[in-house]
């Protein structure tokens, strides 16, 4: 019994970048640090004015995080091609930021989709730390 | 024949045959759907953001042309890891429109100009002819959204199955 049940912890650790909410946190406070040496923590509400916030792209369109997310992150929303995104909020939806692999590859597709850049360590967190606390 | 060579010749057809299989590389035989292909990495990661479209809907020369330019992908950044890339270049080109044996293949890539590489399988004239009865303002309905959108109105598209028989047209 015991021994399956370290065989089943260990088919899970293998899953190479399975990640919590919270460790991911720790990942970007550390790259954060290094950006900025007078960071002083992340913001909820900073994450989330930053999730609503409009850009002028230079296609001439306005977009944001919430033009495919809705502005409420608990909801779903949908991409230009129509299919349906899973809520970003935690709370309503458990299996956002448990794949480090997948975070990364989204922000760094989506960033440079909304804001013509790559997000810093800060703006990550911000947004992640406003996910996390949504309720 | 001796009995051991007839043995060892049905052996060596079944196992291609399950090899061909396995690969995706061969199809039903010409039919309406085209032949089942799969990849996992296929699967995810074009699935992502859209319907997934069977390889068999464009030329390999479109497949190309769409892997090697992600970062760009219709007005949004699809870009992949380089491996997960070349992995599902690989695969769509195997089993690209004019590699199948499926009819609709065939006559997609027929009905491309060689000198043309189209990304949308829209632009096709295969796609124009077919669709010519249908109405824009019909694909910009709310359930529809784009004539890209194939699975809206096909609802076996993502199997590269687009039988008459299995349109329904959302009101």
């Amino acid at each position: 019994m015991c021994k399956n049940l370290m065989l089943l912890g260990l088919l899970f650790s293998v899953n190479v970048l399975a990640a919590t909410p919270q460790e991911l946190l720790k990942q970007y406070e550390a790259q954060a640090k290094q950006e900025n040496p007078a960071f002083s923590g992340f913001s909820a509400s900073n994450g989330a004015s930053f999730f609503k916030a409009e850009h002028a792209h230079s296609s001439g369109q306005k977009v944001s995080c919430s033009t495919c997310h809705t502005t409420d992150p608990r909801n779903q929303g949908k991409t230009r091609a129509n299919k349906v995104i899973e809520p970003m909020a935690i709370i309503a939806n458990p299996q956002r930021f448990t794949d480090a692999a997948k975070v990364e590859k989204w922000f760094g597709r989506n960033c440079k989709d909304v804001l013509e850049r790559a997000c810093t360590a800060q703006e990550k967190g911000d947004y992640l730390q406003y996910l996390v606390t949504v309720k | 024949m001796k009995k051991w060579m007839q043995f060892l010749i049905l052996m060596t057809s079944i196992t291609s045959t399950s090899a061909l299989l396995a690969s995706g590389g061969i199809d039903g035989g010409g039919g309406n759907a085209m032949p089942p292909a799969t990849n996992a990495k296929w699967k995810t990661e074009c699935s992502g953001c859209h319907m997934l479209y069977h390889p068999g809907l464009l030329p390999e020369r479109s497949w190309n042309k769409m892997m090697n330019g992600l970062d760009k992908h219709f007005g949004e950044n699809a870009t992949l890891d380089a491996a997960t890339r070349d992995e599902i270049k690989r695969f769509l080109v195997a089993n690209s429109a004019e590699k199948s044996t499926n009819r609709r293949s065939n006559r997609i890539d027929q009905s491309i100009p060689s000198d043309a590489t189209p990304l949308r399988i829209t632009e096709t004239r295969y796609f124009t002819s077919k669709h010519d009865e249908v109405s824009p303002l019909t694909f910009k309905r709310k359930n529809i959204g784009s004539a890209a959108n194939c699975i809206a109105c096909h609802k076996n598209a993502e199997k590269g199955d687009f039988s008459e028989s299995q349109i329904r047209i959302p009101r």
